[in-house]
């Protein structure tokens, strides 16, 4: 078994910037393990700009955005095993992986899990019909145009208005396809608002609200889908029935991190966001083993996750370095459309200067406060215009409010209309 | 040439004759019309080798079922197809419905079934801790097992492959006339001529037959439809759990499957088209209720693909086996509907018998039992892994993450001795894509081999057959 400092599972945006801080932090042994043929994770086949706005204020594409990381992994020699699949993750942080060499095993004294997420199947949705060829996860096609530079069909529905489904439904129509709609169940689109003006409006492609796909027509090759409008519980109205007729049905409903790896580590996974239980240091359930990226929670912008797993991989450095001071983390609480909060908990002690907490929102929310609460006492008040579930919001606390409220019990992060 | 045997139908029922048949010195052609075996009804059921308790004595299916039970342990091994025998409960929510279990259990012995039992609640509970709590007794069926069945099929067609019986994919037998004692076949891929012809084409056994035959039947499908869960839910229960049967068949039940998935289903409605698979809201909401009626709870966010069968099921609810009762050389093994799988390999052995009897036909003495297979990375130790790869690097290169299958597997299957070249004919050799991610990750790689180990362009390869290519032109084409 080799020994390592530190083993970070995926070679993604997450993976290469938790590689990099974790370098600065002072760490030398360091392993990325990826299972691709090459570094960058999911941005390579997002061939569109709008990337790294933020960490770099520029407009960049997917494969120019991981690129930087990938050449400050490289100025900084570390190890990057491509091609490379781990199999498993034991809660000793013993890992195994494969690649065309062999079997890896491998001791690691920290482990940061940066796996992504993968897209949620037609399965999943049960809709009703045959199961022909054309039906494709958004994403899967995405690589086939991309990177293949082959179109699944001319006549396409895009179902879910997440922002893959809304960058395909552009990609699509400047390959040569005819995008018919892009579908989407709730009354309100998931994507950012941007992706809805840049590859809807300006392609004048229907955006179909309160509206799903109720069958999959065609045994052999889609034939067409069926849409219905939904009522306010989601269930499709009779008599609203229409027939598409397309060749391609396109899913974006949904990305699901990918934790079975995590699972086997015996790490906590939160219901609500499917990714790990983690503490301001990013660190899960089990000591040792740090979290972040879209495996954690899934991201809109890839800027915060270079942001995150940097702090993942500090940390990791951090617990290499210097192991454990066992504080006590200050349990963060949700109310009022909040879904969830990453981190999970706090502990004051282990901050630098701010605890930054990132949440995403159960519904559309217009001219509402972002309030966060000390125990009863409010310390932090922010109007907010609009909040959308497709967008995340994040809030500071500063270090200083913890020192003037010593022995806080619990941290509420809240969405109030006043 | 005049082939001694022809059989219509690449199912199971078609590929276990023919490998029961390549024991014997023939010359036999199977013809499937779809573009592999495994591709109709066999592929699309609930997997589940019956005890046989649910016959009635004296019919066809009572004659089969328990014998053909008893030769899974041995042909699984011989031909390498996952099988378990984890046990069948027949459950009862009522006391006053335990003397039907009784009788169940009667006419299980009367079928010649050993080690059945009835068993109290406090026993069900504490053996199947997730089984619905109004359940107050079972019939255990200890015998009764699970089966992956399309690649049981799969296995008995190659192995007859291996054992010289010609396999003719995409061969549809469109006319089939008797001249001179010899059956000829034709369709659009050729013709063929035979001496003696079985007919197991499955829900167009009535077709074949009524070509020939002036002693017509009719085969009415039955649609089944079915949930199939992520293997986390694997463990919901150990058994395979049915309610008391009633006229329309075993009801839905709830059973994990070989492979470790949890399977939920099938109900049973009426078709008027054979080719109609696909499922409904109103039929996956039944299958959805009348699985709780088995078990507490079950986590329907963790289904990952609903599918539908059709059974061919007869008027007179029973298979029709043995030589036509007008055509002289044509023998029928028609409306094999549950338990059909479970009598499949000893239906296969009764028509071989039977041919042999015809034909005089001497033993093939290089018949081998054993089909030659491939290594599954997911079944493999650390060590062997690392045998593995050091001896193919292919095998250290995962394609299907779900399932950890390997580049090396892919290749092996698309090397077999049907020569398939489809996803789906990949993915039911492997079990690429049929994970928790359904193909989302592998069918970007999958196509990819395929293209280069054919030497096609990309947008050559195909989901399931011609005119279901994956890819349909180059970016810009259109344009």
């Amino acid at each position: 078994m080799q020994q390592v400092d530190l083993v970070i599972i995926g070679g993604g945006p997450a993976g290469l910037a938790a590689a990099v801080a974790a370098h600065e932090a002072g760490i030398r042994d360091i392993m990325i393990l990826e299972r691709e043929a090459v570094p960058g994770g999911i941005l390579n086949q997002c061939i569109h700009n709008g990337f790294g706005l933020h960490s770099f204020h520029e407009e960049l594409t997917g494969p120019e955005y991981a690129q930087r990381y990938i050449d400050q992994v490289q100025a900084l020699q570390i190890p990057i095993h491509l091609g490379t699949m781990v199999l498993d993750i034991t809660a000793g942080k013993e890992i195994t992986a494969v690649n065309k060499s062999g079997v890896l095993q491998l001791q690691a004294k920290a482990v940061i899990l940066a796996m992504g997420c993968r897209e949620r199947p037609r399965g999943a949705l049960n809709i009703p019909g045959f199961r022909p060829v054309g039906v494709y996860t958004a994403g899967t096609a995405q690589k086939y145009v991309n990177l293949n530079g082959f179109m699944p069909g001319k006549e396409v529905v895009i179902l879910g208005s997440g922002d893959i489904g809304l960058i395909m439904a552009r990609r699509m129509t400047l390959e040569g396809a005819k995008v018919r709609a892009v579908v989407e169940l709730m009354p309100y689109s998931t994507g950012l608002k941007r992706n809805i003006v840049q590859c809807l409006d300006d392609y004048g492609i229907p955006l179909l609200l309160s509206h799903t796909v109720t069958e999959i027509r065609g045994k052999k090759r889609l034939e067409g889908v069926t849409i219905s409008q939904v009522d306010d519980k989601r269930n499709p109205i009779p008599g609203t029935e229409e027939t598409i007729p397309c060749d391609t049905l396109l899913l974006s409903v949904g990305l699901l991190p990918e934790n079975e790896l995590s699972k086997a580590a015996g790490v906590e996974l939160s219901p609500v966001t499917g990714g790990a239980v983690v503490n301001e240091s990013l660190e899960t359930s089990v000591e040792g083993v740090f979290a972040c990226g879209n495996v954690l929670h899934v991201h809109d912008l890839v800027d915060y996750v270079s942001e995150e797993a940097a702090l993942a991989g500090r940390n990791a450095a951090e617990y290499i370095l210097h192991g454990h001071a066992n504080g006590e983390g200050i349990p963060v609480c949700t109310q009022g459309g909040v879904r969830y909060t990453v981190p999970f908990s706090v502990d004051p002690h282990k901050i630098t200067d701010a605890a930054t907490l990132r949440f995403r929102v159960d519904a559309v929310y217009r001219e509402r406060y972002i309030s966060v609460y000390l125990d009863g006492e409010r310390v932090l008040h922010r109007k907010k215009r609009i909040l959308t579930p497709g967008e995340m919001e994040e809030v500071k606390i500063k270090k200083d409010l913890f020192d003037t409220h010593p022995g806080v019990g619990t941290i509420t992060v809240a969405i109030e209309e006043g | 040439m005049v082939y001694d045997v022809a059989i219509i139908g690449g199912g199971v029922i078609g590929s276990s004759i023919a490998r029961e048949l390549s024991r014997l010195k023939l010359h036999i052609v199977l013809l499937e019309k779809e573009p592999d075996v495994a591709n109709g009804t066999s592929k699309a059921n609930s997997g589940i080798v019956h005890g046989g308790h649910d016959c009635a004595p004296g019919t066809v299916k009572a004659r089969f079922n328990v014998p053909g039970n008893a030769m899974f342990d041995t042909l699984s091994r011989e031909l390498d197809f996952p099988f378990k025998r984890n046990g069948a409960w027949v459950i009862v929510s009522s006391e006053t419905d335990i003397p039907r279990l009784e009788k169940l259990m009667e006419q299980g012995i009367a079928n010649g079934m050993t080690g059945l039992s009835i068993l109290n609640q406090d026993e069900i509970r504490r053996r199947e801790p997730s089984i619905h709590r109004a359940a107050v007794a079972a019939l255990d069926v200890p015998s009764s097992g699970i089966v992956c069945p399309y690649e049981m099929t799969i296995a008995y067609a190659e192995n007859a492959a291996e054992n010289g019986v010609e396999i003719r994919l995409n061969f549809k037998a469109d006319t089939i006339a008797k001249r001179d004692g010899i059956f000829h076949i034709e369709g659009p891929a050729g013709s063929v001529d035979a001496r003696i012809l079985i007919n197991a084409a499955g829900l167009y056994a009535d077709t074949v037959n009524n070509m020939v035959s002036s002693e017509p039947f009719v085969i009415t499908p039955k649609r089944g439809e079915y949930f199939l869960l992520d293997k986390t839910e694997g463990s919901l229960v150990s058994r395979t759990l049915f309610q008391l049967p009633d006229e329309s068949g075993k009801g839905v039940l709830v059973t994990p499957t070989v492979d470790g998935n949890l399977l939920l289903g099938p109900n049973s409605r009426v078709t008027g088209d054979k080719e109609q698979t696909s499922t409904t809201r109103e039929g996956l909401r039944e299958v959805a209720e009348k699985a709780l009626l088995n078990v507490e709870h079950v986590a329907m966010n963790k289904v990952i693909t609903s599918f539908s069968g059709l059974r061919a099921s007869t008027q007179t609810d029973d298979f029709i086996i043995g030589p036509s009762p007008d055509v002289e050389n044509l023998i029928n093994v028609a409306g094999i509907a549950s338990p059909g799988l479970s009598s499949a390999p000893a239906i296969a052995v009764y028509v071989r018998d039977l041919v042999k009897t015809m034909t005089h036909a001497e033993e093939n003495a290089a018949f081998q039992p054993v089909r030659s297979t491939f290594a599954r990375f997911r079944h493999m130790t650390v060590e062997e892994r690392r045998n593995a790869i050091a001896k193919n690097p292919d095998y250290g290169v995962i394609v299907c993450r779900c399932e950890q299958v390997t580049k090396a597997e892919v290749l092996a299957a698309l090397r077999g001795p049907l020569h398939v070249h489809d996803v789906d004919a990949v993915k039911r050799r492997t079990r690429a894509g049929m994970g928790r991610c359904q193909g989302g990750f592998c069918m970007m790689r999958l196509p990819e081999i395929i293209a280069e180990e054919l030497h096609i362009p990309l947008t050559g390869v195909t989901k399931s057959g011609e005119g279901t290519n994956l890819l349909m032109n180059q970016n810009k084409q259109n344009l």
